[in-house]
C-alpha cells in the first residue's frame, strides 16, 4: 500500500478534470483570440469555467477573476503592482504581512524592502495565526496594502479574514488575501468578506498544476504584472492556457460541489486519524484548535523524532508527507512557520504535516496509524531523548553549544 | 547558476549507499551502563552534544580500558536526521580500537570520507556536511571528560568553517596570498563557507564566533593598510614604482620644480600635471603646457624631451609624458 499524505503540497488531479481537459490539447486546440471557427470553438467552454470559478467563490459579476500560471504569479502581482501604483505612485510607502506567508509573499516583501518599502511583518499567537486586532493596531495613513493568508499551509490554521476585511474596510487600505489553502477545502465567499484580490492555485484541490487566478473586487485597477496583448481584458497578457482553465473550473466545482458533507467527511477521518495518533504515542502534541484549521490537516510534534528521519521512515513505508524541519530543507533555514510557534523550539525540529483529501480512504488512515507508531518506535529506540543512561558528570548539553 | 542548477536533485539522492544503509540499520546505536563496563573492568564514558531544541543532539558511551586507554566499545544514541544517525553511527565504528587520544584525531571529514560509496563522490549533500560535524565535537567532549581536560584543550586552532574544517590562519593566509576580495572566492579556494553556510554571515543555521564576512573585511583593510604603509616607506626611499598615485604625483611635481618649471617661466609659460596613469608597463604623465608654451613649436620636441628625461633619469625608465 502507498498513501498520500501532502495533500498541502499538491493534490492529485482529479481523473474526471483531466478528462475534461483532453479535448483542448489535439483537438479543439485553436487560440481563443482568433477571429475563426477554431479559436471560437473554445470560447463555451472558457466561458464556462469561467462561471465556475465564479460561483465556486461567489464572486459578483462586477468583480474580475484573472486566471495566471500560478498562485505564485498572482501574489507577485498585488504585491508588486500596489507598489508601483500606490506607493512608487502614490503617497503610500507601508505594506502589512505576517512572518507566516507563503515564500511567494514573503520574499517579495524582501524584494520591495529593498526598493525602499517598509514591511510590517505581523506575529502568529500560539495558535498560529494573526489577530485582527494585532492587525488593526499596525495599520497607518501610509499603509498600501495588508496581505494576510486565509489558511495557512503547516498548520491549516484559518485566519480572521472576515474581521481583517472590515478593519481594512473602515482605514480605507487595500486588503489581499493568498487564498491558496483555503479555496477548494473551506467555504470561501467573495460576497461575504471584503477582500480586494485573492489569490488561489489549481493544483491544490486537486486541479492541474501550472493554472492559477487572482480575484480583484469590482474590477478596481491594478497595473498588470505581465504586459503585451489583450488578454482577460488586459490585465494579464499570454495566450489563454484552455486546457488548463478548463480544467481549473472543473477542479473547483468538484471542489465545492455539496462542500459541507465533503468537508464532513475528510474532517472525519483526520479526526480519528489525530486522536488515534495522539493515543497510540505518548509524549505528542497537535498545532492549533481542530475547529479552526482546514479539515484536512494535521501538524504533529513527536518528541526525540527529528522531522526529516520521521520522513525517511515513513517514505520507507511509502507514506507521503512532509515537515518543516530544517534538516529537511535545501537551505538549511528552519520554517518560519514553525519557528513562530515553536514551543521550546522543539517544535521546529520535530513537526509532522500530514494533509488528507477527498480521496483518502479509511484504510489509508488505517495504514498511516500503523506505520506512523512504527516509525515513531524505531526513532525513539535510537533517539538520545530517550536515552537511559545518564551523562558522565560534566558531559551533559543543556542548551545549543557552539561548536569551536 | 547553469542547466543543472535548475533543477536539482532530491536532497534523499544524494545520499551515499552507506549513509542509506546505517540510518535504516545503524550498527552501534544503543547505550553501555555502568555495570557492562565495570563487568569489563572498564570505564564508562558518557558524553552529549547538542540539545533537541537545536535539532541536532547526540550521546556517545565509551568503554575504555582504563590500562591501555584504549576504547574497546562505542555506541550512541542521537536525535538528529537520518544523516546525523549515520554519521554518529560511522563516528562510532571510528572510535572503537583507537586510544582516546588517537580518537581525538578523527575530524568530521574523515567519518565522511568513511561514509562514501566510492572516494570521489561525497556522501552527503553539501548542506548535509553539518551534521556530522557533531560526530567530532562529541569525541572531543568525551575525551576531555576521560582525560579530565577541557574538551577545547584538543582545538589547536580556531575552526571557523566546521564543515570543511578551515582554520582562521588558513583563511587569512588564502585571502592575502590570493588577493581575494569576495565570499565566493574564499569558497573556491578553501571550500569553508560551502557547506552548511553558518559561518558566511551572521543569521544562519547556527551561531558562529567568526564569520567570513568579517574575516575578509578585515584582511582586506590588514592588506590595504601594509600597502599603504609599504608606499609611505617607499615614498621617503624614493621607490618610484611603489609610491601611490598622490606620492607619484607629488614626485613628479617636485621633479619638475627643481628641473625644468625655471626654464618654462623664464620664456613666459609653465606646465602643469594632470594625470598619472600607471599600467605596469609604463607609467603615463599627462601634462598641459600653460601660456607661452601651449603654442611654442618645440613644446612637443625639445622641451618634451627634456622633461621626460628629467623624469626619467630622476624617477623612472618607465615614464612616459604625454601633453594635451
Amino acid at each position: 500500500m502507498q498513501v498520500y499524505m501532502d495533500n498541502n503540497a499538491t493534490t492529485m488531479t482529479d481523473p474526471k478534470v483531466v478528462e475534461v481537459m483532453l479535448p483542448f490539447f489535439s483537438e479543439k486546440f485553436g487560440n481563443p483570440n482568433s477571429l475563426h471557427d477554431y479559436g471560437r470553438a473554445t470560447h463555451p467552454d472558457i466561458a464556462k469555467a469561467i462561471d465556475q470559478v465564479y460561483s465556486a467563490v461567489n464572486a459578483s459579476d462586477n468583480d474580475d477573476i484573472v486566471f495566471t500560471s500560478c498562485a505564485t504569479e498572482s501574489n507577485n502581482w498585488v504585491l508588486k503592482s500596489v507598489w508601483v501604483d500606490k506607493i512608487l505612485n502614490g503617497d503610500k510607502n507601508h505594506i502589512i504581512t505576517t512572518e507566516v506567508e507563503h515564500p511567494s509573499v514573503l520574499s517579495t516583501c524582501r524584494f520591495l524592502e529593498e526598493q525602499g518599502v517598509n514591511v510590517t511583518y505581523l506575529p502568529v499567537n500560539e495558535q498560529g495565526i494573526v489577530t485582527a486586532q494585532t492587525l488593526a493596531g499596525f495599520i497607518t495613513d501610509k499603509t498600501a496594502l495588508v496581505s494576510v493568508m486565509w489558511a495557512n499551509n503547516e498548520t491549516g490554521m484559518i485566519f480572521p479574514i472576515k474581521e481583517m476585511g472590515e478593519i481594512c474596510k473602515e482605514k480605507g487600505v487595500l486588503f489581499h488575501s493568498d487564498g491558496v489553502q483555503a479555496v477548494g477545502k473551506i467555504p470561501v465567499d467573495m460576497q461575504d468578506v471584503h477582500v480586494d484580490f485573492m489569490s488561489m492555485s489549481a493544483h491544490k484541490f486537486h486541479g492541474p498544476k501550472g493554472i492559477g487566478a487572482l480575484y480583484i473586487r469590482n474590477s478596481q485597477p491594478l497595473s498588470p504584472l505581465l504586459n503585451g496583448g489583450e488578454h482577460m481584458g488586459g490585465r494579464r497578457s499570454g495566450t489563454l492556457n484552455v486546457p488548463y482553465i478548463v480544467g481549473m473550473g472543473k477542479a473547483l466545482e468538484l471542489a465545492t460541489e455539496n462542500m459541507e458533507e465533503k468537508m464532513a467527511a475528510i474532517r472525519a477521518k483526520r479526526d480519528r486519524l489525530e486522536d488515534a495518533l495522539l493515543e497510540v504515542i505518548p509524549d505528542t502534541f497537535t498545532v492549533g484548535d481542530r475547529d479552526m484549521r482546514t479539515p484536512n490537516t494535521i501538524l504533529i510534534s513527536v518528541r526525540g523524532v527529528e522531522g526529516e528521519g520521521m520522513l525517511w521512515d515513513l517514505n520507507n513505508a511509502h507514506i507521503g508527507a512532509s515537515t518543516g524541519s530544517a534538516c529537511a530543507s535545501e537551505d538549511l533555514e528552519a520554517n518560519t512557520v514553525m519557528l513562530a510557534i515553536g514551543a521550546d523550539h522543539e517544535l521546529a525540529h520535530t513537526g509532522i504535516r500530514l494533509s488528507l483529501s477527498r480521496f483518502t480512504t479509511d484504510e489509508e488512515v488505517d495504514y498511516v496509524i500503523e506505520h506512523f507508531r512504527s516509525a515513531v518506535e524505531r526513532l525513539r529506540s535510537i533517539s538520545s531523548s530517550y536515552a537511559k543512561v545518564k551523562p558522565t558528570p560534566g558531559g551533559e548539553a543543556t542548551a545549543c553549544e557552539m561548536h569551536h | 547558476m547553469a542547466k543543472n542548477d535548475l533543477f536539482g536533485a532530491s536532497l534523499w539522492d544524494e545520499y551515499s549507499n552507506k549513509v542509506t544503509t546505517l540510518m535504516n540499520n545503524p550498527v552501534n546505536q544503543g547505550e553501555i551502563t555502568e555495570e557492562e563496563a565495570a563487568a569489563h573492568g572498564n570505564k564508562l564514558i558518557v558524553a552529549d552534544f547538542g540539545a533537541e531544541s537545536c535539532g541536532d543532539a547526540v550521546r556517545l558511551y565509551w568503554e575504555v580500558d582504563p590500562e591501555t586507554d584504549v576504547i574497546e566499545k562505542a555506541k550512541f544514541k542521537s536525535f538528529g536526521c537520518g544523516t546525523a544517525i549515520a554519521s554518529s553511527d560511522m563516528m562510532t565504528e571510528l572510535c572503537v580500537g583507537k586510544t582516546v587520544a588517537d580518537a581525538v584525531k578523527i575530524t568530521n571529514i574523515d567519518v565522511e570520507m568513511a561514509l562514501r560509496d566510492d572516494p570521489e563522490t561525497p556522501a552527503v549533500p553539501p548542506q548535509k556536511m553539518h551534521c556530522s560535524v557533531m560526530a567530532y565535537d562529541v569525541i572531543k567532549k568525551a575525551a576531555g571528560l576521560y582525560m579530565g581536560v577541557d574538551a577545547e584543550s584538543f582545538e589547536e586552532e580556531i575552526i571557523v568553517c566546521e564543515c570543511a574544517r578551515v582554520s582562521l590562519g588558513t583563511l587569512k593566509e588564502v585571502i592575502k596570498l590570493n588577493d581575494l576580495t569576495s565570499i565566493e572566492q574564499v569558497t573556491d579556494y578553501t571550500k569553508a563557507g560551502g557547506f552548511c553556510k553558518s559561518c558566511i554571515k551572521p543569521g544562519g543555521h547556527e551561531e558562529r564566533e567568526y564569520y567570513l564576512v568579517d574575516i575578509l573585511a578585515d584582511v582586506r583593510r590588514e592588506m590595504d593598510e601594509e600597502k599603504m604603509k609599504a608606499a609611505a616607506e617607499a615614498g621617503i626611499d624614493g621607490d618610484f614604482e611603489s609610491m601611490t598615485l598622490v606620492q607619484k604625483i607629488k614626485a613628479i611635481d617636485a621633479v619638475v620644480d627643481e628641473n625644468i618649471r625655471q626654464f618654462l617661466i623664464m620664456d613666459g609659460g609653465n606646465m602643469e600635471v594632470i594625470d598619472v596613469k600607471d599600467s605596469g608597463e609604463n607609467i603615463d604623465v599627462y601634462i598641459r603646457y600653460l601660456g607661452a608654451c601651449s603654442g611654442c613649436a618645440s613644446s612637443s620636441t625639445g622641451t618634451l624631451y627634456a622633461i621626460e628625461a628629467a623624469l626619467k633619469e630622476k624617477l623612472s625608465d618607465k615614464v612616459r609624458v604625454l601633453p594635451i
